[in-house]
């Protein structure tokens, strides 16, 4: 492999993954729900709007399930599928989809960390079947070829 | 890993920059912050230690406008330098569109600069990444200092270039930043691929975004 594959994917699937994480939202009483990519990118977020810079909040999210993976195969564990941060008033509860994106789920007293747990398990069961099949769909080769033709341009007009 | 996203027409990619520790890689993304419009680009996030000092990363999302109805945000991102802390450091390649290697020009720092990429070319084979096949640009910051090394002896260590084996890659390529250079040659009998360099005193900001330029460039253009 030269380097790292692409992948994308359609409205359609966007629209799936809202739906499951609406549910989900529902359903445990949470905040906010984000999707992120493992290297750090936003795939979604359903809920409440979040108040911090949501780029940032998911470069940090992936650094830190990375890390973790890395803290658990160390111990002797293939992984830690899920990690909990808890705090005074609002608390994070993230879990692996796909082996390849993150969910993240906010939330404050309204919700109990053992629902979250329960509700995000059928949440992740769902969403791991929509990203599995977008990934045989799709693939997650090359990215749309002829996408950016004529880029050159725009980025020499960008720096000038 | 660029990734499309067809629902918000947006396009991420990933840039690292790697290079020993107090070559400049954070000051780099200082000076693009600095000089960015606070429109274009987002929070500058620094996992430092005290003594300012990158522990994990520093991160920085910059947008380079819109090409073809799609919102094209690259991700920057540098790696601690300093040899011990490795594991993090690896952990910041994976699924890297592009990589910028800030070289440290002074001659007391060629070891460590040679020690950084050895570690570079290692830690990328160990996710199956080929860095002679990704976009790849190398900076020689630096070099207003005295004892800045010879750009050519920078390039006979750290650069010495790669072969080229597909014959459809096998074509002399110049190398549009330094007049009379190649890219891709032919020496003797054998292709020889190189990765662009670029000369910079990051603190003063000279060379930085002819770097970012550079390797965005060739991100965008292997979507193309």
């Amino acid at each position: 492999m030269a380097g790292a594959a692409s992948w994308s994917f359609s409205e359609n699937d966007f629209k799936q993954i809202q739906k499951h994480l609406q549910a989900f939202l529902r359903d445990s009483n949470a905040r906010c729900a984000l999707l992120v990519d493992r290297n750090g990118q936003l795939v979604a977020t359903v809920g409440e709007t979040p108040q911090f810079d949501p780029t940032a909040f998911a470069s940090l999210t992936a650094a830190d399930f990375s890390a973790n993976d890395q803290l658990a195969k160390m111990i002797g564990e293939a992984e830690f599928a899920s990690l909990v941060h808890q705090g005074e008033r609002e608390s994070m509860f993230l879990a692996d989809v796909a082996k390849r994106v993150i969910l993240v789920v906010l939330f404050d007293q309204r919700a109990t960390l053992g629902l979250v747990k329960l509700k995000a398990k059928g949440a992740v069961e769902n969403l791991n079947k929509v990203f599995e099949e977008m990934f045989n769909r799709v693939g997650t080769g090359q990215a749309q070829k002829g996408l950016l033709e004529g880029a050159e341009d725009e980025i020499d007009k960008l720096f000038g | 890993m660029s990734m499309i996203n067809y629902a918000s027409r947006e396009i991420n990619c990933k840039l690292v920059y790697y290079g020993p520790g107090l070559g400049g890689k954070t000051t780099n993304l200082e000076h693009i912050y600095g000089k960015v419009s606070p429109n274009t680009r987002g929070k500058m996030i620094s996992l430092a230690t005290e003594t300012e000092r990158t522990l994990f990363f520093d991160f920085l999302p910059v947008d380079l406008g819109t090409i073809r109805g799609f919102k094209t945000r690259f991700h920057l991102y540098t790696v601690p330098g300093q040899v011990y802390y490795n594991a993090s450091r690896k952990l910041i390649l994976k699924g890297v569109d592009g990589i910028v290697f800030v070289a440290d020009s002074q001659i007391e720092r060629m070891e460590a600069n040679v020690e950084s990429m050895q570690n570079l070319y290692d830690n990328m084979a160990e996710y199956g990444y080929d860095l002679t096949k990704i976009p790849f640009v190398i900076q020689y910051n630096k070099r207003d200092l005295p004892n800045a090394a010879p750009i050519k002896d920078l390039q006979a260590s750290l650069n010495p270039g790669w072969p080229i084996e597909e014959a459809t890659r096998q074509k002399q390529t110049p190398d549009p930043a330094h007049p009379g250079e190649n890219l891709v040659e032919k020496v003797g009998a054998d292709w020889v691929g190189k990765a662009a360099y670029h000369e910079a005193v990051a603190v003063r900001g000279d060379g930085v975004f002819d770097t970012l330029k550079a390797v965005s460039k060739h991100v965008l253009k292997t979507l193309s």
